[in-house]
């Protein structure tokens, strides 16, 4: 038993990339993932990548911010302090709807950067995570999970027919920055 | 889909039960119509020439923002959208019809006293007249008839005349191709967008504003805009669904749909972001030469007010949030509706309580019947002008990305 971890194919091109991809899907290989420095059309459905939910997590942030807008502005202008404005009564709910609006928006905006920061491990203080660097810069990278698909031969050889310019096995699932 | 068995001269066929349908649509309005000017007394008559006046605006303004539609896509160089861009440019063609029309019911009750008698009535600029009204004779500058008909005629020309341009540049590159009438349309559009935005308030706030003449809002111009702009989105959507289920450009995929919808939504919200900034404003002010126009149409249509709000706001917002509606062509198909009927919600609150007496408004014969008039009309004639070309703009240079088009 080796100590490989995962296998990275390294594609020059996105099209061969994708190639690959299917190369290994036809032979009942699981990808781990895949990196890539640019968005490419189509990939998520390829690869069966759940929608992100992202979007109910933005939803709540902001009923979140509507209520908190809601019981600020009712605790200080009906409750705690009532202020006489042109012989308004205090309760006046279109004054209140650009706050909530606001602060709808606010939270929501900062949840969700703060959502995608959790879920992607980017907060500040925490070394990003990669598996190849080169899949940062011109290279788009397939890795498929060493241990669970145990003919490597088999797989260099599908990742080399596809167009993979090198194949490289990681020992450690990351490497960071160091 | 594939994209190799497009057929590049597939032709829409106007025949059949959508043009009877159309036909008969026709029909019952001008039926409407006389029924308004032959049955009923002074107040009857303004009440029709308000509902002819409400129907030709609003199909002017769809037609008008089709061609803003075809203008934005080419400045903002969307792709997107090569493939679908025949349907707004019939929309477009039909403008110069929709303009007379709108022209014609304009100067008509004009000069029957049906329309606008807020401002044009005899004596009401002259200090030494009984009917004298300083605030009127502070506006005649500009309100006058004559400059009045006349920024009306020049507005819709030169929105006509863009028009058909940017058709006319369409058709060519279908027999030329290449580039030229890519930049052409471009730098146009680009001119098209300035004139667009700077003359629409004015074009609102003499069609519809001026009805109440003491009444102003700055706020008027813009909220009729989104309004127009919406509801055209709307209309584009209908088409093309409609089309696409009766066989027709099946290159169009769940993707156009879900970019109109997110139009439609987005846009749904701006109308009723400048809804409100009016609507705020003056409730918060409280100034009596202000709140007269929302006073009125809370005391005598305070059903259509809020109905304004639930089909404009709340059911675009509500309905097509999800990701999955927007793609789902019965779900679009509905909203379109929807938020179509609600601005004709919209603007009969607009327009009604300025030119019909208060008490003597209605929703009767005369509201249905013009507005199946008038719905028939823009179905005849925008059907018909689409039916003359090929379905798809087959030398546009973004082509390729429309109907490779996936979100």
């Amino acid at each position: 038993m080796s100590d490989i971890k995962y296998i990275l194919g390294s594609f020059g091109d996105p099209d061969e990339m994708m190639h690959g991809i299917e190369k290994l899907q036809e032979n009942n290989i699981s990808i781990h993932d895949v990196y890539t420095p640019m968005p490419i059309h189509g990939i998520e459905a390829k690869l069966g990548i759940k929608r992100s939910r992202i979007d109910i997590a933005a939803f709540c942030f902001g009923i979140t911010g509507t209520c908190c807008a809601f019981a600020l502005i009712y605790f200080c202008a009906v409750i705690d302090w009532r202020v006489n404005i042109g012989g308004k009564p205090s309760f006046a709910l279109p004054d209140f709807i650009p706050i909530m609006f606001e602060l709808t928006v606010l939270f929501c905006a900062f949840g969700m950067v703060l959502t995608y920061y959790a879920s992607t491990h980017l907060f500040p203080g925490r070394a990003p995570r990669v598996m190849d660097l080169r899949a940062t810069d011109d290279r788009f990278v397939i890795a498929v999970d060493a241990k669970d698909n145990v003919e490597h031969t088999v797989i260099d050889g599908l990742l080399k027919d596809a167009g993979a310019l090198e194949i490289k096995y990681n020992e450690r699932k990351y490497i960071s920055y160091e | 889909m594939g994209t190799h068995n497009i057929n590049f001269s597939e032709q829409f066929e106007f025949t059949g039960k959508v043009k009877t349908l159309s036909i008969v649509g026709i029909a019952l309005g001008i039926a409407a119509v006389a029924y308004g000017f032959l049955a009923g007394d002074k107040v009857m008559h303004e009440r029709t020439f308000a509902n002819l006046l409400l129907m030709a605006y609003y199909f002017a303004c769809v037609c008008m923002s089709g061609t803003f539609f075809l203008a934005v896509q080419y400045v903002a160089q969307a792709g997107w959208s090569a493939s679908i861009l025949r349907v707004p440019q019939a929309m477009a063609k039909t403008l110069p019809i929709a303009a007379v029309i709108l022209v014609v019911i304009i100067s008509a009750g004009l000069y029957t006293h049906n329309l606008y008698h807020h401002w044009h009535a005899d004596g009401l600029t002259d200090p030494n007249s009984a009917n004298y009204d300083s605030i009127i004779a502070g506006k005649s500058v500009f309100l006058n008839v004559p400059f009045f008909l006349g920024r009306q005629v020049v507005f819709l020309g030169i929105y006509s005349i863009f028009s058909i341009m940017f058709v006319k540049f369409s058709y060519n590159e279908d027999l030329a191709g290449g580039l030229n009438a890519y930049r052409k349309s471009f730098k146009n559009a680009c001119i098209f967008l300035v004139i667009y935005g700077f003359t629409t308030p004015i074009f609102a706030f003499d069609t519809v504003m001026s009805l109440e003449a003491h009444w102003f809002s700055t706020m008027f111009g813009w909220y009729n805009f989104a309004a127009m702009w919406v509801s055209s989105l709307a209309t584009i959507a209908i088409i093309l669904i409609l089309l696409r289920r009766a066989g027709y450009m099946q290159w169009v995929n769940n993707s156009h749909l879900h970019n109109l919808g997110q139009f439609i939504f987005g846009f749904s919200i701006f109308w009723t972001y400048v809804w409100f900034a009016q609507f705020l404003l003056i409730y918060y002010a409280n100034m009596p030469e202000e709140t007269v126009y929302f006073y009125k149409r809370f005391e005598y249509y305070k059903f259509w007010f809020f109905l304004n709000l639930a089909m404009n706001f709340l059911a675009p917002v509500l309905l097509l949030m999800d990701r999955d509606n927007k793609r789902t062509d019965a779900k679009l198909l509905f909203v379109s509706i929807v938020v179509l009927l609600g601005h004709w919600v919209d603007y009969y609150q607009m327009i009604m309580p300025g030119a019909v007496e208060e008490g003597h408004n209605g929703f009767g014969i005369i509201e249905i019947g013009t507005a199946l008039g008038f719905v028939g009309l823009f179905t005849f004639t925008v059907l018909t002008s689409l039916s003359k070309k090929p379905l798809i703009a087959k030398n546009h240079p973004l082509l390729q990305e429309s109907l490779h088009h996936q979100l």
